[in-house]
């Protein structure tokens, strides 16, 4: 059977869901076999997106494997989809952490049936985000990820988790609420939701609607967009739900949301915010910029205020998604130029190291977390002897994570820096600060938790720190072998990113 | 083999042992040095290759070895990546070499192999000493291996992945990816010993004070790839680009882009060449292990930052306002640290602080003009700093098997005042540190660190920089006299301590090295005798001007002879060292020193400067100002109110809605109706005549009614 005649983008989309609601008739008593169908039923996404990557043509414009199917007709509605370079490696990015993000739960005991159906859901969920090319759908599918993730947050967090539950429930659900309408907006006025048809029609309307002139109605939907899509990636000042909602979630769940859930913020800027908003995205991409600065900046700072391992690592997401704005507002100070393109180049591969970074450090401080039950980093120090493998590797994806030459950070960091230089030299001059304090905040991470005198507490009897287990090397290896394979050769991810933006903008 | 191919290949040897051993052989001590000196022997001999074949090509400058493949695609274009050997990168590469494989070999003896291991070592600190118990029955404590055998060759073999790396980039961007290696690998080798909280401390502070100067090289590569659209050196390096960049004004400090961009660049020197003001690391850093500091010092990372400007040399030298900077810098760096060295009595501290200074000479010479010599003295240093600092590891090793003799664990090996009569006990490491001592005290003649330092003063000479001249004159003298109160205070006089007694020479994989070196320390500087030196000039061509002189597209001209740097280099390498002899000799305890001042001591305060002025308000930035009072005092705040303000909204339209008007409404409609059928109840007697009555009046009443209604219709 050919594989390529399969809609492979539903099967993709739906196979977790599916899983998920195959499990709900296991007992839950079957742990392992519950855990097992997950992970691998998780696999299947992932490996259809490989098949997806391979006989993907990076050259051809527009959408591929694109899928149609009738849904809600009356309102001019349907299940789109399709992918291009910015979604695919999004999608690449989601079905990959996810396999790695259950297999990273199996050390979860507690109601494992709910935790696992929770966890597939949330999967279609973001995959279907990255996968919609119709404007409902799109929102269908933003609204429904956050569901999983609160009762994963609510239910299996730790100590403050109903605070921070339902500060990240209300905080996103308000930034939507003006999405929605603005969606609801171009849907009535053009009788259809496809996003194709919409970027093309809405940038050509002229003289009046809603009685008030078309620049000052799509001013004020170009904000409801950006707010919302800012509370998600976050934007300083919308940011202060993550730390809370990081620290307390269960640490897949904290990869998934660091990994993955942000992205769909910037993914938001890049599929709707600079297409339909070409003129405001450039009327306004000093206040991005200054936004973008500040979220470097600021979180830079905070992650180096932070006592807890895990809070500080959390913050560290607002400083390293901070590049990510920053090279979306350059490119759309300058579209179309070449600097425009190395800074989206460097945006949407920032996105993707950040995803593997980012979840591999939150996945390192579970696994410190789980065996020392705290994260306050005055407890630790002096742990290396301890455990060496696990030290290791926390400088390694440390140094992934402080954007280290060599390593897959460092690769888009440069790319938006170079390619924001010429269009927000001063911006991109005072986001210099931030980055060298992302050096201070890794620095000051592994210097409280591995370095010092032995810390004999951690070191003898029933405390005794038991060195990562080859289940949790396995979730990191993958992890480290990419975020090295990009740093060294590129080429693979880069080029299909930047035969995607230069089509797209 | 291609040379070009050869070039590519020179890097990756040591990478492969690095990850080797990480992942496989990190068990197995012997195997991993193995691994690791066997690699770098490889990319040395391929070096040395590369070096001769360099020799045989005729205007290597003009046509250089390079390859280069596309790395990144940009738009339409790739950004190029790929190596490049010309005659600065081919002379760097054979010092490089050469330092990088004696500083391994010196390694293996360094940290004990073969030794058994200690009774109470652990990983995160250096080796305390084993007990053994030999045949006739005694109790000796006898040096132990270092527990972290196999990781430490890991990490220098990563190190020397960088510095090969970078010199061998043909562009800017490969070249920044080596430099930030070696930027880490520094890092987690001066905190080797991580149990130490001293090393841990300098760790960080390294780490992130060179960090500083990458953030701004980091944009001037930004700016430089914009403005040109390459970072290929060679690209970037002709007529056409460096004339739109020197024509480009920019708004700072009156600088052309040119020079705007040579000083960003440059400020990434002052991080990894410790020049003033980011020098504080650098001391500190002498908390890893000698073999280390060597590495760092010497061969590779600080003289990774003369390198970078000698690379940037054509489009600095097109910006005065630049060069004048950098002239600044250097030269006061030449002053200042000397002034620090002399002060210090911690035997690599002392070492530390020369080599500020002695890269304040070579930055100086670069902002004066002087390539070639620069880039001489980056060689001729490199040998004999390494030597020196091999020494003194030596040094420290010999003393440390005197402490396990003695079992006085409080004292401190590396105090040059518990020193004193080490040339009898440790002859070989006495005579190698002797020459690197005169060499870079400058000793006339005979030592490399004369020709060198001697071009770079007739070249400020020559070119009237006379406040340069007469700095870096002063800062040569003192170098001569603290080198000579260092070797006085270690190696002259007689034992101070009953572990200076019983120090013992070092192993032969120690002191082969330095043999080695000491070899370059002298021999060296006979490649580079100006011609027209009196009597010996022109005796042996000045190979080294003409070689590395035809890196830049127009050849610098040696500066004309002089008898006035001639005789202020010999006057202030002898008096220095007469000076140093002279004062020293009797000196036995700190308390003689005549140079212990408190500012000199405390390297003018800029540790406390620094602390008081950056890192503290980082502190307060960080804790208080960003996290506790923007994040959760006024962000929060405003959620959090709003939030109360939405309850509080909710309960209002609870009350005074829902509660009174809506459920109001309801109950009224409720309880009155229950009220008007209570209020009814006695008329429900249950009596029939009552009910009758009721009934027949009610049917008046309604009869009344009717009448009337109709009555007023018709």
């Amino acid at each position: 059977m050919d594989v390529l005649s399969l809609p492979l983008l539903s099967l993709i989309l739906f196979v977790p869901s599916i899983a998920a609601l195959v499990m709900l008739f296991f007992p839950a008593q079957q742990v392992k076999l519950i855990r097992w169908t997950a992970f691998l039923s998780s696999l299947i996404p992932f490996g259809l997106s490989l098949v997806l990557w391979f006989n993907f043509d990076p050259n051809q414009p527009g959408h591929q494997f694109v899928e149609k199917y009738v849904w809600y007709e009356a309102i001019g509605s349907s299940v789109h989809l399709g992918v291009d370079g910015l979604s695919l490696t999004m999608v690449l990015l989601t079905t990959l952490l996810t396999p790695l993000a259950i297999l990273a739960s199996f050390s979860i005991t507690d109601r494992v049936k709910a935790y696992m159906i929770l966890f597939l859901f949330l999967e279609t969920g973001m995959l279907g985000v990255f996968l919609a090319l119709d404007l409902l759908i799109f929102f269908v599918f933003w609204e429904i990820g956050l569901v999983p993730m609160y009762f994963l947050i609510n239910q299996w967090g730790s100590a403050n988790r109903n605070y921070a539950s339902i500060k990240f429930m209300i905080y996103t659900m308000a930034g939507s609420l003006g999405l929605l309408l603005g969606i609801q907006l171009l849907g009535v006025l053009f009788r259809t939701f496809d996003l194709q048809i919409i970027v093309t029609e809405w940038n050509n309307v002229e003289g009046l609607l809603l009685g008030l002139p078309v620049e000052t109605v799509k001013r004020v939907i170009f904000w409801a967009f950006v707010v919302a899509f800012a509370i998600k990636v976050p934007v300083w000042p919308f940011h202060t739900w993550l730390p809370d909602a990081h620290t307390e979630a269960p640490t897949a769940g904290s990869m998934i949301l660091a990994g993955v859930l942000l992205k769909l913020g910037a993914y938001g800027f890049l599929r709707l915010v600079l297409p339909l908003y070409p003129q405001q995205a450039q009327e306004y991409a000093g206040a991005l910029a200054f936004l973008a600065v500040a979220a470097i900046v600021f979180g830079a700072f905070a992650a180096y205020g932070q006592t807890d391992f895990k809070r500080l690592v959390a913050y560290s997401s607002v400083n390293h998604m901070g590049f990510v704005l920053l090279g979306i507002a350059a490119a759309a100070k300058a579209t179309g130029t070449l600097d425009a393109n190395i800074a989206l180049n460097g945006a949407v591969l920032q996105m993707f190291n950040h995803g593997l970074s980012a979840a591999g450090m939150f996945f390192l401080v579970g696994v410190i977390y789980e065996r020392a039950h705290t994260r306050n980093l005055k407890d630790f120090g002096g742990i290396f002897p301890i455990v060496p493998v696990y030290g290791s590797i926390l400088i390694f994806t440390s140094m992934a994570s402080l954007g280290l030459p060599g390593l897959a950070g460092f690769v888009s960091e440069f790319l938006v820096v170079r390619g924001a230089w010429p269009i927000l030299t001063v911006y991109t001059a005072v986001a210099m600060l931030g980055l060298l304090f992302t050096g201070a905040y890794v620095l000051k991470a592994i210097r409280e938790v591995l370095h010092g005198p032995l810390n004999e507490h951690w070191a003898h009897g029933d405390h005794r720190l038991s060195d990562i287990y080859p289940r949790e090397v396995l979730v990191m290896a993958p992890l480290m072998v990419l975020l090295l394979w990009i740093g060294v050769y590129p080429v693979w991810i880069l080029d299909v990113i930047n035969k995607a933006m230069n089509m797209l903008f | 083999m291609a040379t070009e191919t050869l070039i590519w290949l020179l890097p990756l040897p040591p990478l492969l042992a690095f990850f080797l051993i990480v992942v496989f052989t990190n068990q197995n001590k012997g195997l991993s040095h193995t691994l690791a000196v066997g690699a770098v022997a490889l990319s040395w001999l391929g070096s040395m290759m590369v070096f001769v074949r360099a020799l045989g090509v005729e205007h290597l400058g003009e046509h250089p070895f390079e390859m280069s493949f596309p790395w990144l695609p940009t738009g339409e274009t790739w950004l190029r990546i790929g190596v490049l050997v010309d005659p600065l990168g081919a002379a760097t590469l054979f010092f490089v070499a050469w330092t990088i494989l004696m500083i391994f070999l010196y390694s293996i003896g360094y940290h004990n192999y073969g030794q058994p291991a200690g009774d109470h070592d652990h990983p995160g600190l250096p080796p305390h000493g084993a007990t053994v118990t030999d045949e006739r029955g005694h109790k000796h404590v006898v040096p132990s291996v270092e527990p972290m055998y196999s990781r430490f060759f890991a990490f220098l073999g990563l190190f020397a992945f960088g510095m090969y790396l970078l010199v061998v980039s043909d562009n800017l961007l490969t070249f920044f990816v080596g430099w930030e290696i070696m930027g880490l690998c520094s890092y987690l080798l001066i905190g080797f010993w991580y149990g130490k909280p001293s090393a841990r401390d300098a760790a960080v502070k390294a780490f992130m004070t060179t960090r500083i100067g990458d953030m701004f090289m980091l944009i001037g590569i930004a700016f430089l790839y914009s403005a040109t659209g390459t970072l290929t050196f060679r690209e970037i390096f002709t007529e056409k680009v460096l004339h739109a960049l020197e024509a480009t004004p920019t708004p700072i400090l009156g600088l052309s882009a040119a020079g705007l961009i040579a000083v960003l660049l440059f400020i990434g020197t002052i991080g990894k060449s410790a020049q003033w003001p980011l020098h504080v690391w650098l001391p500190d850093a002498m908390e890893g292990p000698t073999p280390v500091s060597a590495m760092i010092h010497a061969a590779t990372m600080v003289s990774a930052g003369v390198y970078a400007v000698l690379r940037m040399f054509p489009l600095l030298s097109l910006d005065s306002g630049a060069m004048a900077i950098v002239t600044f810098i250097g030269t006061f760096t030449a002053l200042f640290a000397a002034t620090i060295a002399v002060a210090q009595n911690d035997i690599k501290r002392v070492l530390a602080y020369s080599t500020i200074s002695q890269l304040g000479f070579m930055i100086a010479a670069l902002g004066i003009g002087a390539y070639v010599a620069a880039a001489f003295h980056l060689i001729t240093h490199a040998f004999f700093k390494a030597l020196l600092f091999l020494g003194s590891g030596s040094v420290i090793h010999g003393m440390e098997h005197g402490v396990l003799h003695t079992g006085n664990h409080h004292m401190d090996p590396q105090d040059m005042f518990n020193m004193g009569g080490l040339r009898k006990r440790m002859p070989i490491t006495f005579w190698t540190f002797l020459i690197g001592g005169f060499a870079l005290a400058g000793f006339p003649l005979v030592t490399a660190g004369f020709w060198s330092k001697d071009e770079i003063l007739a070249d400020a000479w020559a070119h009237h920089h006379y406040i340069v001249f007469i700095t870096l004159a002063v800062a040569a003298f003192l170098t001569a006299f603290y080198t000579m109160r260092q070797i006085t205070l270690v190696f002259l006089g007689e034992p101070r301590t009953e572990e200076a007694r019983h120090a013992q020479e070092t192993p032969w994989t120690m002191t082969i090295p330095l043999i080695v070196l000491s070899v370059f320390a002298v021999g060296y500087g006979w490649v580079g005798i100006p011609e027209k030196f009196p009597l010996i000039g022109g005796l042996l061509p000045n190979w080294f001007h003409d070689f590395v002189g035809h890196t830049l597209p127009e050849v610098p001209k040696a500066p004309e002879f002089s008898w006035v740097p001639l005789l202020t280099s010999f006057g202030v390498a002898l008096g220095g060292l007469l000076l140093g002899w002279l004062v020293y000799r009797n000196v036995k305890s700190p308390a003689e020193d005549p140079l212990q001042l408190p500012v000199l001591k405390n390297k003018w305060y800029f540790d406390e400067a620094y602390g008081f002025l950056f890192v503290r308000p980082s502190y307060w930035l960080a804790e208080v100002l960003v996290y506790r009072w923007i994040d959760q005092s006024v962000i929060d705040g405003i959620l959090h109110f709003s939030a109360q303000a939405t309850q509080w909204l909710g309960d209002r339209i609870r009350y005074y809605i829902d509660v009174w008007i809506v459920n109001g409404f309801g109950d009224l409609v409720g309880y009155g109706t229950q009220k008007a059928g209570r209020k009814m109840t006695p008329i429900q007697t249950g009596r029939i005549q009552q009910y009758m009555i009721s009934a027949i009046l009610a049917f008046l009443l309604v009869s009344v009614v009717l009448f009337i209604f109709f009555q007023m219709a018709a």
